[in-house]
């Protein structure tokens, strides 16, 4: 149950590990990328609620509200987005969790990734970037949320 | 950011059934902060309704299915239907991929549906540390019933049963022979035993086993009120079963109020809640002792001091203080 050493690597873990919503919004059925991404994030030592493919924006809304997520990750290939990215950051205000930190991953265009930002999509990690660059990202943004939180109690 | 919410503010957001505040209630708890705390104080004294039902077995062997099934069977009743799902952490990074919720997507437009995945933090026994007092929040804001889904288990983690109202142990063909099933000391625990996967050809056979090993642990003296723990076979491909098996679960929990099992499960639920918490509480306390405790282990490596005496010493050191 608990580890007896305080020497143990496991004791040095914070007692709230960065929950994050890993889905694949849109039609087209490749969900390669958003296991990777659910895998690294999991290897991270963050907490991944997986729920994979075909995730409409009003699903992607829910599932963050009811799982109380800090992170929605979304996994996108390409097309769809400049529909897409809108009607989940609507669908995220409409349950009142706006302040939920949105990335993505995939091939988007330069200039639709201002636009996207403008939004409100915190970053955007395009096919050069390394996951790892993923996880520092989502690190720094949730340490200073999880202070928040903290204080608020 | 987010807005701070009083914990009058989330209590009532709780006690009003609020989807916002019982998600944030949860989070709470499950880390332990002061926020959960005081919001449990005050919705604590609204809870003992629900029905807690525990849902365990092998990984793999169909659970959440099964509950996906469930709530739609106490959907049509009109019921409000909480699952926790607890998926396991990793033991190296402490990380956890959470999938339970992919197999009940179809009622994420549903209010009345409330599912939400929770990892076990290495907790233990398939079981996550604030398991019940996260179902006390769900059965505050009304929900009832409430599944638990354990970890996928093995032969000996029993926990669950003393955590639920009813529990279901779901069986699955083809992960041994008839020894498996003589072993599995999770059999016994189970009020009510599903043979999933019923499409499958060997789920015959193992139902047979399984009913043979029941009629064994039968005993002749055994009162007339006993609760005979039926065994259900389902098929999400089939689609059948799974009425059969939300019945059966409704009258387990008839059967208990009626014998009077059910006051004493709620007495060993809030113990073993209770008791958990002192344990977690009084590992942490020598943990925070950090030079005693590596004194002790030190003088246990040098074959100075067995593991139970080193034991015996730091419980010690904290009544001294
Ligand atoms: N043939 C058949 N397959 C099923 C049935 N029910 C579930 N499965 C499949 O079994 C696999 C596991 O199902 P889950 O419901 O995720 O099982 P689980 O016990 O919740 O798994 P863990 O939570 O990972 O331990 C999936 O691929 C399901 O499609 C069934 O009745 N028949
Ligand atoms: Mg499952």
């Amino acid at each position: 149950m608990t580890t007896p050493s305080t020497e143990s690597p496991m004791t040095d873990q914070s007692d709230q590990p960065v929950r994050i919503l890993v889905a694949k919004p849109g039609l087209d059925g490749h969900d390669r990328g958003a296991k990777v991404m659910a895998r690294a994030f999991r290897d991270a030592g963050f907490e991944v609620i997986y729920t994979g493919l075909f995730q409409t924006p009003e699903m992607i809304a829910n599932a963050a509200l009811q799982e109380d997520v800090d992170v929605v990750g979304l996994s996108i290939l390409s097309g769809a987005h400049m529909s897409l990215f809108p009607a989940i950051m609507t669908a995220l205000a409409n349950v009142g969790r706006a302040d939920a930190l949105v990335i993505a991953g995939g091939t988007i265009p330069a200039a639709d990734v201002t636009k996207l930002k403008e939004l409100g999509v915190a970053e955007i990690f395009g096919p050069g970037t390394r996951l790892q660059d993923a996880i520092e990202f989502v690190r720094q943004h949730t340490g200073a949320m999880s202070e928040a939180a903290r204080d608020a109690s | 950011m987010r807005r701070r919410h009083s914990a009058e503010e989330e209590a009532d957001g709780v006690l009003g059934g609020e989807i916002g505040a019982v998600a944030r209630a949860i989070t709470a708890i499950e880390n332990d902060l002061p926020a959960g705390h005081h919001v449990l104080n005050r919705v604590f004294p609204h809870t003992g309704t629900a029905h807690m039902i525990g849902i365990t077995g092998p990984p793999g062997a169909g659970k959440s299915t099964l509950v996906n099934e469930l709530i739609r069977s106490y959907r049509a009743g009109g019921a409000k239907v909480a699952v926790l799902a607890i998926d396991p952490s990793s033991p190296l990074t402490g990380g956890a991929t959470l999938g339970d919720r992919i197999r009940m997507l179809e009622w994420h437009n549903e209010p009345d549906v409330f599912v939400r995945s929770m990892a076990s933090r290495r907790f233990g026994g398939g079981l996550a540390q604030h398991t019940l007092t996260v179902a006390h929040i769900f059965d505050a804001a009304g929900f009832d019933p409430i599944f638990i889904e354990t970890v996928g288990t093995g032969q000996d983690e029993v926990g669950i049963a003393s955590l639920a109202h009813s529990t279901v142990v779901v069986q699955v063909p083809g992960l041994g022979d008839g020894v498996q099933t003589l072993k599995a000391g999770a059999l016994e625990i189970g009020d009510i035993i599903v043979v999933s996967k019923g499409d499958r050809p060997d789920a015959q056979a193992l139902a047979r086993d399984l009913r043979r090993l029941q009629t064994l642990h039968d005993r002749e003296d055994s009162p007339d009120d006993r609760w005979n723990p039926p065994i259900v076979m389902t098929s999400a491909i089939e689609q059948t079963g799974f009425d059969k098996l939300s019945a059966a679960i409704r009258s387990h929990k008839e059967w208990l109020q009626q014998s009077g099992t059910w006051e004493v499960r709620v007495r060993t639920m809030l113990a073993t809640e209770i008791s958990s918490r002192v344990q977690r509480d009084l590992m942490r306390r020598i943990q925070s002792q950090s030079v005693n405790q590596d004194a002790a282990i030190n003088a246990v490596l040098a074959r100075q001091m067995s593991p139970l005496a080193a034991a015996d010493r730091l419980l010690e050191s904290l009544s001294n203080r």
